[in-house]
């Protein structure tokens, strides 16, 4: 039996999985994020340096390393549409920007409520916190170029390049921020972890990021089903598939 | 093809010279933006002293990025830019032609103009050097960069905002690199680490961004 790789890159085929998959996705991530707090709130011990400030560990460590793999994924995707002008791909690179984005601004939003207790500053213009912040930048960037451009084609096209464009950019802003910084020598806070985490710390920050690993996949799908809908209006598979009863 | 690059320079470098109050206005924003900061921090030589690099700096980037619609949009609004897109050439060469017109309309001046700005802020007369060598490699490099920009919104309602809003997060390193040489001269270092960073980074961006515009314009005209 020779397998379709290709199968599910059509919105057609890929509609229906999609749909099935959501309830799965994000099932896991509600019981992820069940099990992820209990741990984080009941069995994680306080920390004797920070005290329960530490806490929101567990959401902002997740978010800010979904903040950077979103991205590469995206600009995966928009590259994948690019060389093989698949519609699907540049769908769910559209559908990914906006949880991308939502996780930088988590991550930027609860990094602030962390610093204020533990170093006594909403903001620090440390290297982490400032090459962050320009990834919002990067990611508003994408989703305002891609809603300003009219025809959809052009759009994807678009805004995929520019996506590819950041991905080489990222690295290179991510040095010199920290080069700056160094120089800079300005707030005197280093961000490095306290000596060695407690077993169960770490694990509930894992499962915490599997939570939200669970949380972006149901969220980008639901969003690539509704994108599907919109610009596959005049296909015959979706009167087809409407028309029917479910 | 050194032909075609020779000729779409002077061409652009011709038509500004015929509208010579836009190469001005990009000239006297860059003044301007400089000479507010003192009015808004106030006039203590020692705060202007320190600012300066940044603030001479950044009126530059802004400076550049509001050029930057000049680039392509008057092209496009009177079909040339198809015409040149049809033309044997490999694209990104018309590309580089252009940059190389924009640099030397909007860049080159701010070049020379900047050390005369920075007494202003009372930059020792020992920095003015490094300022204008990092601005000599810096600008070519916002005018590579911004054209990635102003061709991905080539006929796109709002793209002078949204250009802004494009670029200027990827102008951060020029940014870092080459305030910081400026710094790092005031303070008596050696600034020939950053400037050979800066100088690094217009090299890669003499290779990747004429041939990722010329992406951009297939896209856009398309």
């Amino acid at each position: 039996m020779k397998l379709n790789w290709f199968k599910y890159a059509s919105p057609a085929t890929f509609y229906p999985l999609a749909g099935k998959l959501i309830p799965w996705f994000a099932l896991s991530a509600a019981g992820f994020t069940f099990a992820g707090l209990y741990l984080s709130f009941f069995v994680a011990p306080t920390d004797f340096q920070q005290g329960e400030s530490y806490r929101i560990i567990f959401i902002h460590v997740p978010a800010a390393w979904m903040s950077m793999f979103i991205y590469i994924v995206m600009a995966g995707w928009a590259a994948a549409g690019l060389i093989f002008n698949t519609r699907l791909s540049s769908m769910m690179a559209s559908a990914l920007a906006p949880t991308g984005a939502l996780f930088t601004f988590i991550a930027l939003w609860t990094g602030a409520f962390w610093g204020k207790p533990t170093w006594g500053a909403w903001w620090v213009w440390d290297a982490r916190l400032t090459s962050e912040l320009i990834l919002l930048f990067l990611y508003l960037g994408f989703l305002a170029l891609h809603a300003a451009i009219d025809d959809t084609r052009r759009a994807d096209r678009a805004s995929a390049l520019l996506a590819l464009v950041g991905v080489v950019n990222v690295p290179i802003i991510y040095f010199s921020v920290k080069w700056w910084n160094t120089l800079h020598q300005g707030a005197s806070v280093s961000m490095t972890m306290a000596p060695k985490m407690a077993a169960t710390m770490l694990l509930g920050m894992l499962i915490m990021a599997l939570a939200c690993w669970m949380y972006s996949i149901a969220a980008a799908l639901a969003r690539v089903r509704c994108i599907i809908l919109e610009r596959e209006q005049q296909a015959e598979w979706l009167a087809k598939l409407t028309k029917e009863p479910a | 093809m050194m032909r075609t690059l020779g000729h779409i320079v002077t061409r652009d470098v011709l038509l500004a010279m015929r509208r010579r109050a836009d190469v001005a206005t990009t000239l006297f924003f860059f003044v301007i933006v400089a000479s507010l900061f003192p009015l808004g921090v106030g006039p203590e030589p020692k705060l202007l002293r320190a600012m300066a690099p940044g603030i001479l700096w950044v009126a530059a980037l802004l400076a550049s990025m509001l050029s930057l619609g000049r680039l392509f949009d008057a092209d496009y609004a009177d079909g040339s830019l198809e015409q040149l897109m049809l033309a044997p050439e490999p694209l990104a060469m018309v590309v580089i032609g252009k940059v190389m017109a924009h640099w030397l309309i909007s860049g080159l001046p701010l070049v020379l103009i900047a050390p005369v700005i920075a007494l202003q802020f009372d930059l020792p007369t020992g920095s003015l050097g490094t300022l204008f060598l990092a601005l000599l490699l810096g600008t070519p490099l916002l005018s590579l960069i911004g054209a990635i920009g102003a061709a991905l919104t080539v006929g796109v309602r709002g793209g002078g905002v949204l250009v802004s809003l494009l670029v200027l997060p990827l102008y951060v390193p020029v940014l870092v690199f080459g305030a910081g040489a400026v710094d790092a001269s005031t303070t008596g270092m050696d600034a020939s680490g950053h400037l050979s960073i800066l100088g690094a980074l217009l090299l890669l961006g003499m290779v990747l961004a004429p041939w990722a515009t010329a992406a951009a314009l297939r896209i856009s005209l398309e």
